[in-house]
């Protein structure tokens, strides 16, 4: 694993964790760093739903990506054009504080969101899929924002193998490069 | 399935809407708003052959259920009826009837022939005009049946009292959901629209259904399904209960399909690329046309019942709003601009409301307006009211209401467009997403 990764990898954690201590703590706290490291190969799927983090969050009715989401993306992205034998389904997700249908279009609006800045981060279209899932499947079940915000999300679910490799030219480095920056 | 054979031995048709014009006291105007239950007397029925009574009463029981449950009717007790019937054809002394403030009397009686055929004979009177409103009537059917029978017993009661067609002999499919809020199951069912009868349509494994909806002859779903790993519109015939696909080719996800009153068209949306607009076609899926061609959300589409108009949501607006287009997706026109978000919009089979689900600070609503926007009421509000369906004769909308936390689950219940009598359906689990089919056959 190169520092670069490692450095996403840190702060991918620290987003998920919103209360974990700054990364700089890590280095002095035993227990934070073996938290930070990761536990599965770097090469599987659990490495990605684990250590860069699989989902990111979206605001009330909107699909735009936030800062911390695009960061989590970059890194989902950087993973993907590293391992072009994995292919991914995005899910998209909504709160329950929304009409069933209406959910639905917003869950395909998010994932869609997501497909996109993969895409444009170098990672091949033929191997990203999208599904909604609306409200159908919350997370987090209380009856609170902090519970609905868990639930406003997409998961990149990866799965072995299932769309082959990546186009020729479609992942090209240039751009992966050029685009993989975790500091916007 | 069973069939109900309901044979019509006297020809009714155009007998009663004569008769209800002429009717005088015994009338009740919905459209006025009742105040005061119409006082009605059933004496228990007459059971004609050995072995009849038990049904008799059951049939007796639910017709006043059905009748009492508008709360546009009560029941005159029992125990203050003075005069005893006897006998089917035995003369009414009007006087004991109006003497219990009776408006309406039912007589009727119930015999049993051969093969469990159950035959119900009923008459109604106008106790103050001292006469039979409208023709006698008998139904038939296999004893299994007897619910139907009494559904339309009430049926025939309340379009003659009150000059539009009734509700009862009627089901309603729907969403049966079990399980924790994460890992919900989900199947279609059917039930009578009292909760009575459920029946599973499709199996209990990890499918998640939604929205069901009727053809306009109740022999069809149109639905949406994960069977395929992601969302499609699905058809399945209540009979045979087989789900198919109802079109892959276009769309990488389709759902909230509806059918237009022609029966052969359906209308649904499709998601491309993240935007979802809405689409119609032939059952069989040819002639597919494009209906919204927008980068806001279009979805939940119903045509309205002549099927020249289709209601649908959007969010081209900035949120979600109520809007009317031609059948053919022209001249959308926005309806709904009071304070909040709009959305699941149904024409009512009338024509001439919209019903709909509302959310305003924080709180969901089910209501109608005219299909002009006009005369917004609000009918109920919680947590999560949503997907109002309309009574075969746009009197009554049911919806699912959901309720908070780890715990929460939907339930269906119902309540008159008047905002009064509000009830909930019972169901054996969780319910949620009713449609309410046309009165049967």
């Amino acid at each position: 694993m190169n520092t670069t990764t490692k450095l996403i990898a840190i702060a991918a954690v620290s987003t998920l964790f919103a209360c974990a201590p700054q990364p700089e703590a890590h280095l002095y706290d035993a227990e934070a760093a073996a938290e930070a490291l990761p536990d599965f190969a770097e090469d599987t799927p659990a490495y990605l739903q684990s250590e860069i983090g699989d989902r990111v969050h979206f605001a009330v009715d909107q699909s735009t990506l936030s800062g911390e989401a695009r960061s989590t993306l970059v890194a989902q992205a950087r993973w993907m054009t590293t391992y072009p034998r994995f292919s991914a389904v995005i899910e998209g997700h909504a709160d329950e504080r929304g009409t069933r249908e209406y959910n639905l279009a917003l869950g395909a609006r998010r994932a869609s969101a997501v497909r996109d800045f993969l895409v444009s981060h170098g990672v091949a279209d033929s191997r990203l899929e999208t599904v909604t899932y609306g409200k159908e499947r919350p997370v987090a079940l209380c009856a609170s924002e902090s519970c609905y915000a868990d639930n406003r999300r997409s998961v990149t679910v990866v799965n072995a193998g299932g769309a082959g490799p990546d186009v020729i030219g479609a992942d090209t480095g240039g751009l992966e490069t050029a685009s993989f920056d975790v500091s916007g | 399935m069973i069939r109900l054979l309901a044979a019509c031995l006297m020809t009714l048709s155009m007998a009663w809407p004569a008769a209800a014009q002429s009717a005088g006291p015994l009338r009740i105007e919905i459209t006025e708003g009742i105040i005061e239950p119409l006082p009605v007397a059933v004496p228990t029925f007459l059971s004609e052959t050995p072995g009849a009574a038990r049904i008799a009463r059951s049939i007796e029981r639910l017709l006043i259920a059905d009748l009492v449950g508008t709360q546009l009717f009560r029941e005159v007790p029992k125990d203050a009826h003075i005069q005893s019937i006897d006998t089917f054809d035995a003369p009414v002394r009007f006087p004991d009837w109006k003497a219990v403030n009776a408006q309406a009397l039912v007589v009727g009686s119930v015999s049993l022939s051969g093969r469990d055929q159950v035959v119900v004979r009923f008459r109604l009177y106008d106790v103050f005009s001292e006469r039979e409103f409208g023709a006698s009537l008998q139904f038939a059917a296999p004893a299994d049946n007897w619910r139907r029978i009494a559904h339309k017993v009430a049926d025939t009661v309340y379009s003659r009292i009150t000059g539009e067609t009734g509700y009862f002999d009627s089901r309603v499919v729907f969403v049966s959901e079990t399980g924790p809020k994460n890992r919900r199951r989900k199947r279609l069912a059917i039930m009578d629209y009292d909760g009575a009868n459920t029946q599973f349509l499709t199996g209990d494994n990890n499918d998640i259904v939604l929205a069901p909806r009727f053809s306009p002859d109740g022999s069809w779903l149109l639905y949406t399904s994960y069977r395929t790993g992601s969302p499609r519109a699905h058809i399945l015939n209540i009979d045979d209960a087989r789900p198919r696909l109802l079109d892959a080719s276009i769309g990488n996800m389709t759902f909230s399909p509806r059918f237009a009153p022609d029966g052969r068209t359906v209308v649904f949306s499709v998601e491309q690329g993240g935007n979802t607009d809405i689409w119609r076609m032939n059952v069989d899926g040819s002639n597919k046309q494009r209906l919204t061609l927008h980068p806001a959300i279009d979805t939940a589409p119903s045509f309205s019942p002549d099927g020249s108009r289709i209601v649908f949501e959007s969010d081209r607006s900035g949120t979600q709003q109520i809007y009317i287009m031609s059948a053919s997706g022209n001249l959308p026109r926005r309806i709904s601009f009071g304070p909040g978000r709009y959305g699941t919009p149904v024409w009512s089979p009338n024509g001439d409301y919209i019903a709909f689900t509302k959310q305003n600070r924080g709180r969901f609503h089910i209501g109608v307006m005219r299909i002009d926007g006009s005369e917004e009421r609000l009918l109920t509000a919680s947590f999560l009211d949503e997907g109002p369906t309309w009574s075969p004769n746009g009197r009554v909308l049911m919806f699912a209401r959901g309720t908070a936390g780890v715990n929460g689950g939907f339930s269906i219940y119902s309540v008159d467009i008047s905002g009064r009598n509000l009830k909930r359906v019972p169901t054996p689990a969780g319910a949620s997403d009713p449609a309410w089919s046309p009165l049967r056959n």
